[in-house]
């Protein structure tokens, strides 16, 4: 039996799915995951992701020791309240986890890991903290839901606490405000709007039940993963992983190489692939026949292999499969290269496309 | 709790056949097996006029979770094939036994429904996987 979150009982009232994840019984489905991920494009879901591990980072070394764990810059941060993804590479530069770290008040910040890597990346941040005058907190007395979809930041609202409603209605992307022990970011995971709420877990289970009264759609981890498929966004483990960098995983614009003195873990190594060898390429796979794509299927340019698929589905809103994968081959790679992937030792016809599909509930490619 | 029509026969992968009494069988999945595969959006038809061994794999259906391999109930060969999942594979997910069948099967020999399963045999198969 897995870790449960504060609302799994909620799930299996509603007749949850349940399936394993990372450590945790999370729900999959509560009955259609084509139904909730169409929510989520054309109204609103709400996702537990109480699974997810945040992590505060405090005092004086905060920022510097931020500063050499992460592969983009925290000093980006230019006043509390905002947010931003990065990678935690190792010494390979190989990526640890992904993360998105709010910035919450000098001194303060709040990297959010994910669930599957969360005991080794404290181990990771730990080691990594000896010399600086930090300290390392689990926060696991919070639970975390996702609210996502074009009305999701309407219904959330008057469910908020008073003292934030106003500054949340207020927040920018990747923008977030904090009180009564709640912090809301103007977050996600789906390429929709919406907010993700970390709050107290004693207080969650009265958020669920507001958000669905209020007609917001429970989602599961399967509509969570065809939205950020479509919306391009990249998955732990599956288009990443501690063998991978993240140049070679189209997560290059993470890297913040400026300023050249920066020193953070991972630097030289990435530094030195960067400039000795041709990088593959990260590119969007549109099927063009009927099937669908998976991880790990072999992708053909005129008949020779040339890459691997990272993450593939079924991509509800195009109704087609949808795929990102690495290239190597830079003839292979560009826009609207057709090329094919095997399925079950048979070459289909797919397409080059850029890697973000479904953007605001629109396709932002042609089929 | 899942649906199993006392008039079918199964196997133990998750297949449901009827005997048309005319020396042919159709063949599905049964609701469990959709159930547990989720909502369904390709399935990939076997070829009309394949012969088939009982066991073989012969037809694959894709969910938004993964790909699930369909395997002939009994020997024959593929007369006809449910060419309107193309379009519609969800039909699978809502009328498993009805319009949701996948393929039919000219049966080699009589006694091919030897091994299959009655309803409650099935049931059981069901309730071992829980």
């Amino acid at each position: 039996m897995g870790s449960r979150t504060p609302l799994y009982d909620a799930h299996i009232g509603l007749n949850a799915k349940i399936v394993p994840f990372g450590g945790w019984d999370m729900p999959l489905h509560y009955g259609s995951q084509l139904a909730e991920h169409h929510a989520v494009r054309r109204g609103a879901g709400v996702f537990d992701v109480s699974h997810m591990q945040p992590v505060d980072v405090t005092g004086p070394a905060a920022k510097p020791f931020l500063q050499y764990l992460l592969a983009n810059d925290v000093n980006k941060l230019r006043e509390p309240g905002r947010a931003l993804y990065s990678c935690m590479l190792n010494a390979r530069g190989g990526v640890v986890d992904d993360l998105i770290c709010y910035y919450l008040a000098p001194q303060r910040y709040r990297p959010v890991v994910n669930a599957a890597t969360a005991d080794k990346d404290l181990d990771w941040m730990r080691d990594r903290a000896k010399g600086f005058d930090v300290d390392i907190t689990r926060r696991d007395d919070l639970a975390m839901l996702a609210v996502q979809g074009p009305s999701a930041r309407n219904l959330a609202e008057p469910l908020l606490p008073a003292s934030l409603r106003d500054r949340a209605m207020a927040l920018k992307p990747f923008h977030a405000a904090e009180g009564d022990g709640w912090l809301v970011g103007r977050t996600g995971y789906t390429g929709e709007d919406g907010f993700e709420i970390m709050l107290p877990a004693a207080d969650v289970g009265t958020l669920w039940q507001g958000l669905l009264q209020a007609g917001v759609v429970p989602c599961g981890l399967g509509a969570r993963d065809t939205l950020r498929l479509e919306a391009g966004m990249h998955l732990y483990g599956q288009d990443m992983d501690e063998e991978t960098d993240p140049l070679s995983a189209g997560l290059g614009w993470t890297v913040s190489w400026q300023p050249p003195e920066r020193n953070f873990v991972g630097r030289q190594a990435l530094q030195a692939r960067r400039e000795a060898a041709s990088l593959p390429h990260f590119v969007g796979l549109l099927l063009t026949t009927r099937g669908v794509l998976r991880a790990h299927q072999r992708v053909l340019h005129a008949g020779v292999p040339v890459g691997e698929i990272t993450s593939g589905g079924f991509s509800p809103t195009l109704e087609r499969s949808i795929a990102l994968a690495r290239i190597d081959a830079a003839a292979a790679a560009a826009e609207g290269t057709e090329v094919a992937v095997e399925i079950r030792g048979k070459a289909m016809p797919a397409r080059v496309v850029p890697p973000s599909f479904v953007r605001n509930g629109k396709p932002k490619i042609t089929v | 709790m899942s649906d199993i029509p006392n008039d079918l026969q199964y196997t133990e992968s998750h297949e449901w056949v009827r005997d048309n009494g005319d020396g042919t069988v159709t063949v599905g999945i049964t609701d469990h097996a959709q159930d547990a595969l989720g909502d369904l959006v390709f399935v990939e038809l076997p070829e009309v006029g394949k012969q088939l061994a009982a066991k073989d794999a012969c037809a694959v259906v894709e969910s938004v979770k993964a790909a699930s391999d369909i395997y002939a109930p009994v020997a024959g060969e593929v007369v006809t094939v449910n060419e309107a999942l193309g379009d519609t594979p969800e039909t699978i997910n809502s009328d498993p036994y009805g319009e949701g069948w996948i393929f039919q099967l000219k049966l080699a020999d009589t006694d091919a429904d030897a091994g299959l399963f009655d309803a409650e045999e099935y049931q059981q198969v069901v309730e071992d996987e829980a």
